[in-house]
């Protein structure tokens, strides 16, 4: 420890004189530049404090004298595409669904509309392409399969009031009974059915098996399914014919549905988005490829 | 007398959290309990093989047993939390890894998230700090640390706060707020736990030889106190039962958020940049054995730190319920804050003036230099995004992840790699460490680690940001939020890859602070600078 200033040879810089565990401090001034750049970050600061709603006072706080305001901004800026949305939201509205895609001005807007509308509500179930989900009961919306119709104005039906929920009595409703579970088919009549439908399908199957399975699906599927398992689009059942499934078309999953039904929900969304937003989706899901 | 006073303690606390754990309304509590029991019946049958042993506390000796073990945990708690980093950045890229159907939401990104943020931070980063700073304040005063045992309660009580805190984390207790996760009756351990940390600092500095307290002290001590109050304040809850984990929080909605935010940006501030900067500023004059560059540069870099920081929290809720006045503030205390952080960056960098040439030849002082190089470019990042333009594309997006990884990992993780090769021969009296290759290994692995991070989480976030607020022609939004999650599948493997490198240098240090101790001769008697031999 040495109380007097002592100057070390190589930096020509005295220390403080202190040592701690030898550790010295030299007694170099504040680099200038350093100095320069705090007093310059602070005169902005004080500015900027001057400019921008900034200190908080006993009932308010500064307004600032460039009269900034986020939120009014982000409301200014909503307000601009609103305004400038406006007479064509309007004509959406008010045209028939059915020409919508005959007239090109409409359809460029609401099919750009509606993909943001898609992206934003729809592709959590149905993926960011439309494409949903395979074997998870999510179905595909660009191709030509169509549980409930697809015209544009079926589509739209759909996306307003959705499927199987419960908060919208205009819900599109069916409901499969769930054979095994409620004992309606025992074990081997299952069996035969699920021959059956993989035999109207196309696949591989057991012919005997099938042949008996072919009164079971009549008394009890094609109601719904129809005798040819070509579906009903009046009460979402879908086709069995094809090589589309919902939920898988192997001989393991078609007997699981048999056994237990499929209970798809869609929630209803006229009370979320807006008439126009709904049109716009549904004009988008119909130009995607399979629309009728 | 004192010996048996402490034996009942320690047994009714075991009684009662066995009955605890026997009513507990939930997992985490009941999990909790149990551990709490366990520690109490341990360190009662370590007290009753002690019982009447006379106190042991020379005076004219250091406590260095606890820096040891502080090393241990150090290294120990490093390797585990960037374990879990490591599992759940390839968790964001392939998200079967979450393992959801097999351990029953037990090892989710949601769980195991806390899980890395606290062993990092409050496990190796806060072993880091209490050990080094034991250290420090012994040799910076040439006195013993104050309060006889009370530095191994410190040490013992903050090992106990991670295991609770752990067990907690993964069986779903938690109270939901970043970086404080901790339920109640963990905050409450730890503020007893800080508090006495506290006692023994500012014991040993009342009781110092020294005239002056070291600049590191200074800073150590800022931390320790805002630590204390920016925890208790955002703590503040009350339980809805003795018996349970859950609590309900004293402030709420927007005023919470502001809350959790002045602790969260201080516990940055105060936690990973106050308290390293006093290790900064002891272990890389001590390792280049150079005289520190300014001292006056290091009061006003100091005063002016600790006065601003404690300003910029509300630029993490820019944008948001937040007043604008308050963000306005937020934004301006953290411009001005750029200079007083580079204040030590200066200092540590300036230090090396006259002695560069040790870069080529001692790795340690590289990784110290690298370190307060990152210190420097995060300190400069920072308040650039805390600017409301910029803030408007980083915020929410990875760019702040891969900002806060290039100060933890650079600024923090390396300052405590380079203490604990500067720390570990000395400690164990040991002729230097087992292999300087080795150090160059772990120096190059978590460099190029850090940078692969840091840059994919830039390439990443930037990219985010703008497919976020991408909008066509009419003001609709073009990007499905899936659509930048699947963008950014590239940066995330890469991210994983920098946090492996990253944690194999761990890996290696560990090997070679092991070896060192296990394998390198002792260390020749004449020590002119340490006039004391280790405990």
């Amino acid at each position: 420890m040495c109380a007097k200033q002592v100057k070390k040879e190589a930096q020509q810089v005295e220390t403080t004189g202190h040592a701690w565990d030898g550790i010295e401090e030299l007694n170099n001034p504040l680099p200038r530049w350093w100095v320069w750049v705090f007093y310059a970050c602070i005169a902005w600061g004080i500015w900027y404090t001057i400019a921008y709603p900034a200190w908080p006072l006993l009932t308010q706080a500064t307004q600032g004298y460039l009269g900034s305001d986020m939120r009014e901004d982000v409301a200014a800026e909503i307000k601009r595409f609103d305004d400038a949305n406006a007479d064509i939201k309007a004509k959406l509205v008010a045209a028939p669904l059915t020409s919508i895609a005959t007239d090109d001005t409409l359809k460029q807007f609401a099919v750009s509309a509606g993909a943001s509308v898609f992206k934003n509500n729809c592709a959590q179930c149905h993926g960011s392409g439309a494409a949903g989900v395979q074997g998870k009961g999510y179905p595909n919306l660009t191709d030509n399969d169509w549980l409930w119709g697809g015209d544009v104005e079926a589509i739209h039906t759909t996306v307003s009031h959705g499927i199987r929920n419960t908060n919208d009595p205009d819900a599109r409703y069916s409901e499969m009974p769930k054979f095994g579970l409620d004992g309606l088919l025992d074990e081997a009549q299952i069996t035969q059915v699920v021959e059956y439908v993989l035999q109207l399908s196309g696949q591989e199957h057991d012919a005997t098996l099938a042949a008996a399975g072919q009164t079971l699906f009549v008394d009890n599927c094609a109601a719904c399914h129809t005798e040819t398992g070509a579906g009903d689009r009046t009460q979402g059942a879908p086709a069995l014919n094809d090589a589309i499934w919902l939920y898988g078309g192997d001989r393991e999953t078609v007997t699981a549905t048999v056994q237990g039904a499929r209970y798809g929900v869609m929630p209803s969304w006229a009370g979320r988005l807006s008439e126009d937003e709904i049109r716009a989706v549904a004009a988008y899901v119909h130009s995607l490829g399979g629309g009728e | 007398m004192w010996d048996y006073v402490k034996l009942i303690v320690l047994a009714l606390i075991a009684v009662l959290a066995a009955i605890a754990a026997n009513y507990a309304h939930d997992l985490p509590y009941m999990v909790n309990a149990l551990v709490v029991m366990l520690a109490a019946a341990i360190t009662f049958v370590w007290q009753l093989r002690h019982v009447g042993e006379p106190a042991h506390h020379p005076q004219n000796e250091y406590l260095d047993g606890v820096v040891r073990a502080g090393v241990i945990a150090t290294t120990f708690w490093g390797v585990v939390g960037f374990l879990v980093g490591v599992v759940i950045a390839f968790q964001l890229a392939f998200p079967a890894l979450n393992l959801g159907h097999v351990t029953e939401g037990i090892l989710n990104f949601g769980r195991l998230r806390p899980l890395h943020t606290s062993a990092v931070i409050f496990a190796f980063g806060g072993n880091a700090l209490i050990m080094s700073s034991f250290y420090i304040v012994q040799r910076t005063t040439a006195a013993r640390l104050f309060g006889g045992n009370l530095g191994w309660f410190v040490f013992w009580g903050w090992q106990l706060m991670i295991v609770l805190a752990a067990t907690s984390y993964v069986l779903g207790g938690t109270q939901g707020k970043e970086y404080a996760e901790t339920v109640w009756y963990i905050d409450v351990w730890i503020a007893v736990v800080w508090v006495a940390f506290l006692l023994v600092f500012i014991g040993t500095l009342w009781k110092r030889k020294e005239p002056h307290i070291y600049v590191a002290n200074w800073f150590i001590l800022s931390m320790i106190i805002t630590i204390a109050m920016l925890h208790i304040v955002n703590n503040l809850a009350i339980p809805v039962s003795f018996l349970g984990s859950k609590s309900v929080q004293v402030m709420g909605g927007v005023q919470d958020a502001m809350t959790q935010w002045w602790y969260g940006h201080n516990a940055v501030g105060f936690f990973l940049t106050a308290g390293f900067l006093g290790m900064m500023y002891y272990f890389v004059p001590k390792q280049a054995e150079k005289p520190v560059f300014s001292y006056k540069l290091s009061i006003i870099h100091f005063w002016a730190l600790i006065f601003l920081y404690i300003w910029a929290g509300p630029h993490h809720l820019h944008y948001t319920a937040l007043p604008e006045w308050a963000s306005t503030l937020g934004m301006v205390f953290s411009v001005i804050l750029w200079m007083p952080s580079w204040g030590g960056m200066i200092n540590g960098l300036m230090t090396l003036s006259g002695a560069w040439d040790k870069l080529r030849t001692d790795p340690i002082i590289r990784m110290m230099v690298v370190s307060v190089g990152f210190y420097g470019m995060s300190t400069f990042e920072g308040p650039m995004m805390s600017i409301k333009a910029v803030n408007s594309l980083s915020h929410y997006t990875d760019w702040t992840i891969g900002h806060v990884h290039s100060g933890a990992l650079g600024w923090n993780g390396m300052i405590t790699f380079g203490a604990l090769y500067f720390l570990t021969p000395r400690l164990w009296n040991r002729d230097g460490l087992y292999s300087l290759k080795l150090v160059s290994w772990h120096f190059w692995l978590a460099t190029i680690g850090i940078v692969l991070y840091a840059s994919s989480m830039w390439v990443t976030g930037i990219m985010e940001g703008l497919m976020w607020r991408e909008v066509d022609a009419n003001g609709f939004l073009v990007n499905a939020f899936a659509d930048t999650v699947a963008a950014k599948f590239p940066m995330y493997v890469v991210r994983g890859l920098g946090g492996a490198m990253f944690l194999t240098g761990a890996l290696i240090m560990a090997y070679n602070l092991w070896m060192t101790v296990r394998a390198q001769p002792a260390k020749a008697p004449v020590n002119a600078n340490n006039f004391v031999a280790a405990e």
